[in-house]
């Protein structure tokens, strides 16, 4: 099936959920509202004419810098393809800065866990109904989430866990271990043309 | 008969003699030591990016690190030599940290490329801004990545460097 007929099946089938369609390159992107999300990809599984069997990806957007305006702050991006008959569509769910949570679709791609995770590591968007909603990529620990428009580009402050690192690396340097150290006896014994190790290279 | 003639020894390099007949060197245990040690560097292997490949390559069939001495080890414990090879991200940092602290000494740290020099142009907020700010660093070749023969002068580098230690062998270290 072309791919502007699936968005035209979708906009027969949800016509209060459909946003708007944006066609590039061949591609066709369907905008839609983010409430009933697994209900309208659960139908494009599902569907003898659709059968979108799998996801290709997920992702996040964030839309704060875009100059065309109609789209919300933040988007999550499905792309589907169907194995059997080889058609795709992109579905683009438009959410609001303030309240970046979509449902989870876990239940209908198991594949979609780590997807959802990496966005709401990196971008901040909630899934409901996700089974283990932590971050995959950064440490626990981490706080904000780097891909926001607003993030600073070096991050604020320094993660805890370099400054705890730090601390320990400062507290054996107290000890007075050092590797590069030839000691004070060596000093004497060692040979009086070559010295000292420490900047040789 | 009745007179004893004392072989000459012979200078085979600075500091190093070789007595004749007595099948014996005289010299330095310091020269000894730092030998044995250049001609058996064993690297832990490293790799976090694309300077992992560059490594691999040096140690494959063209450029063969082996002649060197130098054999790649999988674990810490075996090893004399850390090659930081690519970019450090601040969640590595730690995992980095905690395999040097394992090796025993003496043990070297080579940073392989820009990104482990520097951070290279990684200047972000997951990136480690330079390997040596979480361990000591004995090498630096800069690079991106560096071609094989840089980590090959890298190493003789590091040879060098350790044919001019002083009593690393001992307990007054």
């Amino acid at each position: 099936m072309e791919s502007m007929a699936i968005a035209d099946g979708l906009q027969a089938r949800f016509p209060e959920e459909i946003l708007q369609c944006f066609s590039f390159q061949g591609q066709v992107g369907v905008g839609i509202r983010p409430d009933r999300v697994v209900e309208i990809l659960g139908w494009l599984r599902d569907d003898q004419a659709m059968r979108m069997d799998h996801l290709r990806s997920l992702c996040g957007v964030d839309n704060a810098r875009r100059k065309n305006g109609g789209l919300g702050r933040f988007e999550v991006v499905y792309n589907l393809y169907s194995i059997a008959l080889r058609h795709e569509i992109r579905i683009r769910a438009q959410l609001t800065e303030e309240d970046p949570s979509i449902d989870s679709v876990v239940s209908l791609w198991s594949g979609a866990d780590w997807m959802e995770r990496e966005t709401y590591d990196l971008m901040g968007i909630r899934f409901n109904g996700h089974p283990n909603l932590r971050r995959v990529l950064l440490p626990d620990d981490w706080e904000g989430h780097p891909l926001r428009k607003e993030y600073p580009l070096r991050g604020r402050g320094e993660w805890v866990g370099i400054t705890d690192l730090q601390a320990k690396l400062e507290e054996l340097d107290a000890h007075g271990f050092k590797a590069d150290d030839p000691g004070p006896e060596a000093g004497d014994a060692g040979d009086a043309a070559t010295g000292k190790r420490k900047g040789d290279c | 008969m009745g007179e004893v003639t004392v072989p000459s020894m012979v200078r085979l390099e600075e500091g190093v003699r070789w007595i004749p007949g007595a099948n014996a060197l005289l010299g330095p245990l310091n020269k000894l030591v730092n030998w044995g040690r250049a001609g058996s560097i064993w690297p832990v292997t490293f790799g976090l990016a694309c300077c992992a490949i560059e490594m691999m390559d040096a140690g494959a069939s063209t450029n063969d690190l082996d002649r060197f001495g130098i054999l790649f080890r999988a674990s810490p414990r075996q090893g004399d030599c850390l090659v930081v090879a690519g970019t450090v991200s601040k969640k590595m940092a730690p995992v980095l940290r905690r395999v040097y602290d394992q090796m025993p000494e003496p043990r070297y740290v080579l940073a392989m490329g820009s990104c482990a020099c520097s951070g290279g142009v990684f200047d972000t907020y997951a990136v480690t801004q330079g390997v040596d700010q979480i361990m000591p660093v004995d090498v630096y070749v800069p690079g991106c990545p560096p071609r094989p023969e840089a980590l090959m002068e890298g190493f003789i580098k590091l040879q060098e460097k350790i044919l001019k230690e002083q009593f690393r062998w001992s307990q007054w270290r």
